[in-house]
């Protein structure tokens, strides 16, 4: 961890984003995780994804549990409020936070333990309840906080830092989430800011329960020869389906692909996902063929990246709770409280 | 024995009594029983004759026993009695028990098609039989019919033995069957059916039924339903739940009563209800809802609060309201699931690791459940912590009659503290731990308030007053200590304990709470009879306030009346006021079956006496 504080100043040179803001804007405080921890590049993504998307910093809510991961969103959106609740529990106290008020945007951050462990049910019925939110999981395959113990996603035949070879099955949370009707599912890494940024941004603006596993090592306990976690297994195993773009409704298209090389989806909010294929076979839209194609390809020991599936008319719990578009936690006495002529109908009823 | 009439040979006189007396239905469950006994209940209060009724049920869908117990009371005594002076006897797999409990020259009602050996009876009992499976297999061939319909039967020939009026009856059914017609005509058949066999074979007996005024304008509902509307009156918006006894009614209440009041023409809700994957879960969403500004709650009973304790822990220390329906049943562990007890009150008021102290109301009938229900929600919002409202099985699923449902129009929801962006815009300081009132409260804003000021970091690790983290021991005990502050000012907001004063002073006093009250009242009525002087208080909240120390103080001796067997309302008296334990006597009853005044008569009364020898022997 860095001891230095940041200056409050910013070079006036510093680009701005649609708000006038500038990256700066979008940082938190400075981390205390360890020098090179992949769970920093992923908040720095998170920052990058946040500006470019022009999004109010205070508008985001951020959540998570207990853990390396479950720390990191003090390091970035200060102006966002932040919830760091119970191991495991990040998914619950989203959920309820989002029934309060629909109009933020929820950031659910979250780690292997906290998400794959102690946290599995509520990870499972979160994503299948539909959530209108973005589920980040840094996944390291490894205890950090507690120094280095097997996690649940630590892959069967993974050696751990002192030797120790997994025995266990790993739990894989995309194949998980996909089951589970997550509409947004992605898994990157945290060494491959250009292929994560984008995958961010397209989860920032889907309305639904977007997923991202992002493989995340650990440098303090699982960077070693042996780890299927570690920044040389992921980048020599890093199978890259596809290369998103998201373009804000606004924005001129400029770039130019060769044809059948690109596919565009409008979500609901009018975003375009433009994806550049980097596997001819596949198709994000294809739960069933994802799920197939992930299973196929884990077993040669690849680790599958990119937007892996998409559903772009997707639907949240708010949607088939019929609730009303004003945010429960803004509605007033006289909307709440039926008064006494209804207690009389009612009192009426009981006799 | 005789089957088909009265007989008094043996027995000694019968019991008689107008408008006082106790019928106790003894039924298969599953059997369609349930709607025969209320329609039985439901017909007397249309009398005008209170009555309090009481279903002690199986953890079970179907063949096991059930019972129905009808107290009904002229003067207005709702809580059990104690005894039976009339068994509806129509489960021959407890028919011994339900025999035994027969008071002497009281009455037992049963099925007499079958012949019963006539050990199987009792020479001090009246026995009525009626030949309910003959009348009804002659009367009807489908087998479901003549099963429902011997519900029906046995409640006609009641009507004639203890005085139903057959109109009133009528009514009810033409009520409740009034979007299914061909019932209404079907059923009050069945009802003649038995009543005209009665009429034909047998006279009324010693227990008798006269119309009355004494019900007035009460209503008659159950806790769990009273708590779910004082919900809806309170301002929640967000439930999250997971099913279990002796809860689940309430949440299915708030359902219904949000569908009829928060549901726009266009079918828009203002309300959310989240059947959770389990308690954890529940209190999760509840936190996370209560964090960002809305009111929520969740509802459960003892296993569902052990489960929540973490989070009951997070909402104390990251200041968070929650509010909590703990409906309880018979405890540790599965226990008695569908048997009342007042066994979670430790449980609740100390939840969770650490040192934590919670806020618990104590409502004693649907009416409390009701105004307490939505009181909860200011309370939660004002103290920014979790508040318990503490039913039981008694008064969450059973239906008592109460002075109709109240609400004050003028009645604003209080927020509490809470920052506003024009608060912020103008520049008042922000320090979400910060005690700047001095009663422990600090401010808080809801998430997205504001572009630049206002947000802090929530978390369940130590902070300073910014919110900043903190491993430092005096920021720690600093924000400790104004918790504790907090938990004091909780008293004053607390609903005050209420004070029943004996006709003559006296040094003798009682506490008790909760449900435990109509059946104290009727006790104290008694013990007063018997010459026993006895102040009593009802406690109604906890952190408890001065009156409760104070009534402590000016008695010598005070009896503690709780339905537990580790005198939890005792501990609590003894550790928050640090009372000298001798001076505070245990009653407890804690079978799992709702206390009655019999036995606080007797139990009380007994140990006043051994204080009156006592006192002889020392003069």
């Amino acid at each position: 961890m860095t001891y230095i504080l940041k200056p409050k100043l910013h070079h006036p040179s510093l680009p701005t984003n649609a708000l006038g803001l500038t990256r700066r804007d979008y940082e938190g405080k400075v981390s205390t995780l360890c020098a090179g921890c992949g769970h920093d590049s992923i908040s720095s993504a998170i920052i990058s994804a946040s500006f470019e998307l022009a999004l109010q910093p205070h508008r985001l809510a951020k959540m998570s549990g207990i853990g390396c991961s479950s720390k990191t969103p003090d390091y970035f959106l200060g102006q966002g409020h932040g919830f760091n609740s119970v191991h495991g529990r990040m998914p619950s106290v989203l959920t309820g936070a989002n029934l309060a008020n629909r109009d933020l945007i929820y950031l659910g951050v979250s780690g292997d333990g906290d998400s794959a462990s102690i946290g599995l049910g509520q990870f499972a019925h979160s994503i299948r309840r539909g959530v209108n939110m973005t589920y980040i999981v840094e996944n390291n395959g490894v205890y950090g906080l507690t120094k280095g113990q097997f996690s649940a996603t630590s892959d069967k035949g993974s050696k751990s830092k002192k030797g120790v070879v997994n025995s266990e099955s790993g739990i894989d949370l995309v194949a998980l989430a996909l089951q589970l009707g997550a509409t947004y599912v992605a898994r990157s890494f945290s060494g491959d800011k250009e292929q994560l940024v984008p995958l961010i941004k397209g989860a920032l603006s889907h309305h639904g329960p977007a997923f991202i596993d992002v493989i995340s090592p650990c440098v303090a306990f699982n960077n070693h020869a042996g780890s299927t976690k570690s920044f040389d297994y992921v980048r020599e195993h890093n199978e890259a389906v596809n290369r998103l773009d998201v373009i804000l409704g606004r924005a001129p298209i400029t770039a130019t692909y060769a044809p059948g090389e690109v596919r565009e989806v409008t979500q609901h909010d009018g975003s375009v996902l433009r994806l550049r294929k980097l596997h001819a076979d596949y198709d994000p839209t294809d739960r069933i063929a994802a799920a197939n194609y992930l299973q196929e390809h884990h077993a040669k020991g690849e680790v599958v990246t990119g937007l892996l599936y998409l559903d772009p008319d997707a639907t949240d719990l708010h949607d088939r709770l019929g609730t009303t578009a004003t945010p429960l936690n803004a509605l007033g006495t006289d909307q709440l409280t039926p008064g006494s002529a209804a207690l009389a109908k009612i009192n009426a009823g009981l006799r | 024995m005789p089957a088909d009439s009265v007989t008094t040979s043996l027995a000694p006189a019968p019991v008689a009594a107008t408008n006082d007396f106790v019928v106790k239905f003894a039924n298969v469950n599953g059997s369609g029983s349930a709607s025969a006994n209320g329609l039985f209940a439901k017909a007397i209060i249309r009398m005008g004759v209170p009555v309090a009724p009481r279903n002690i049920f199986p953890s079970n869908i179907q063949g096991l026993p059930t019972w129905y117990e009808v107290r009904v009371s002229e003067n207005g005594h709702l809580g059990r009695r104690g005894g039976v002076d009339l068994a509806v006897a129509l489960n021959p797999q407890t028919w011994d028990d339900d025999v035994q409990e027969i008071v002497a020259g009281g009455y037992l009602f049963y099925d007499s098609t079958k012949p019963l050996p006539s050990t199987k009876f009792r020479d001090d009992v009246h026995v009525i039989g009626v030949p309910l499976t003959s009348i009804c297999n002659n009367a009807y061939s489908v087998p479901r019919e003549r099963q429902l319909f011997k519900n029906i039967a046995y409640v006609g020939a009641l009507s004639h033995l203890i005085g139903i009026d057959p109109d009133v009856v009528e009514t009810l059914l033409a009520e409740e069957f009034a979007s299914k017609a061909k019932l209404i005509g079907a059923n009050i058949k069945a009802f003649h059916l038995g009543r005209d066999w009665a009429r034909d074979h047998l006279k009324p007996i010693g227990l008798q039924l006269r119309s009355s005024n004494a019900v007035g304008d009460r209503i008659f509902v159950e806790g769990n339903n009273a708590a779910a509307l004082g919900a809806v009156y309170g301002g929640a918006t967000v439930c999250a739940w997971y099913p279990i006894t002796p809860s689940t009614s309430l949440a299915e209440a708030f359902a219904a009563h949000c569908a009829n009041l928060r549901t726009d023409p266009d079918g828009t809700k203002r309300y959310a209800i989240v059947q959770a994957e389990d308690e954890i879960a529940s209190i999760g969403v509840v936190v996370g809802a209560g964090w960002n500004g809305a009111r929520a709650f969740t509802c459960t009973s003892g296993p569902g609060i052990s489960l929540m304790n973490e989070f009951i822990g997070l909402s104390y220390f990251a200041e968070i309201p929650a509010v909590i329906f703990d409906v309880q049943r018979g405890g540790p562990s599965t226990g008695m699931p569908t048997r009342t007890q007042q066994s979670d009150l430790l449980l609740a008021a100390y939840a969770s690791h650490g040192d934590t102290k919670h806020v618990l109301l104590l409502p004693a009938d649907p009416g409390e459940c009701f105004e307490m229900g939505a009181q909860a929600f200011d309370l939660a919002d004002r103290l920014q912590t979790t508040v318990f409202v503490m039913l039981d099985l008694d008064i969450g699923m059973q239906e008592w009659l109460v002075a109709p449902f109240k609400w004050d129009d003028s009645k604003v929801l209080d927020r509490g503290k809470v920052m506003t962006a024009e608060d912020l815009e103008a520049g008042k300081p922000f320090g979400r731990y910060t005690d700047v009132d001095g009663d422990g409260i600090t401010y808080r804003t809801y998430p997205g308030t504001h572009p630049t000021r206002g947000a802090f970091f929530t978390r369940g690790t130590s902070r300073n007053r910014m919110a900043g983290y903190s491993e430092k021991g005096v920021d720690y005990q600093d924000n400790m200590e104004r918790l504790l502050a907090k938990f004091h000012t909780a008293a004053k907001f607390v609903p005050p304990a209420i004070l029943r004063l004996a006709p003559q002073p006296t040094r003798i006093g009682a506490i008790y709470f909760g449900s435990t009250t109509p059946a104290m009242h009727e006790a104290l009525e008694d013990l007063e009879r018997k010459g026993h002087h006895i102040d009593a208080l009802r406690v109604r909240g906890f952190p408890f306030g001065d009156e409760v120390y104070d009534f402590i103080t000016t008695h010598d001796e005070i009896c503690v009346v709780e339905q537990n067997r580790d005198a939890q309302l005792r501990t609590l008296l003894m550790v928050e006021g640090s009372i000298n334990p001798a001076r505070l006597t245990s009653i407890l009853h804690y079978d799992g079956t709702p206390i009655t005044a019999r036995f606080l008569s007797d139990a009380i009364g007994r140990r006043l006496d051994a204080r009156r020898a006592m006192r002889q022997i020392a003069e």
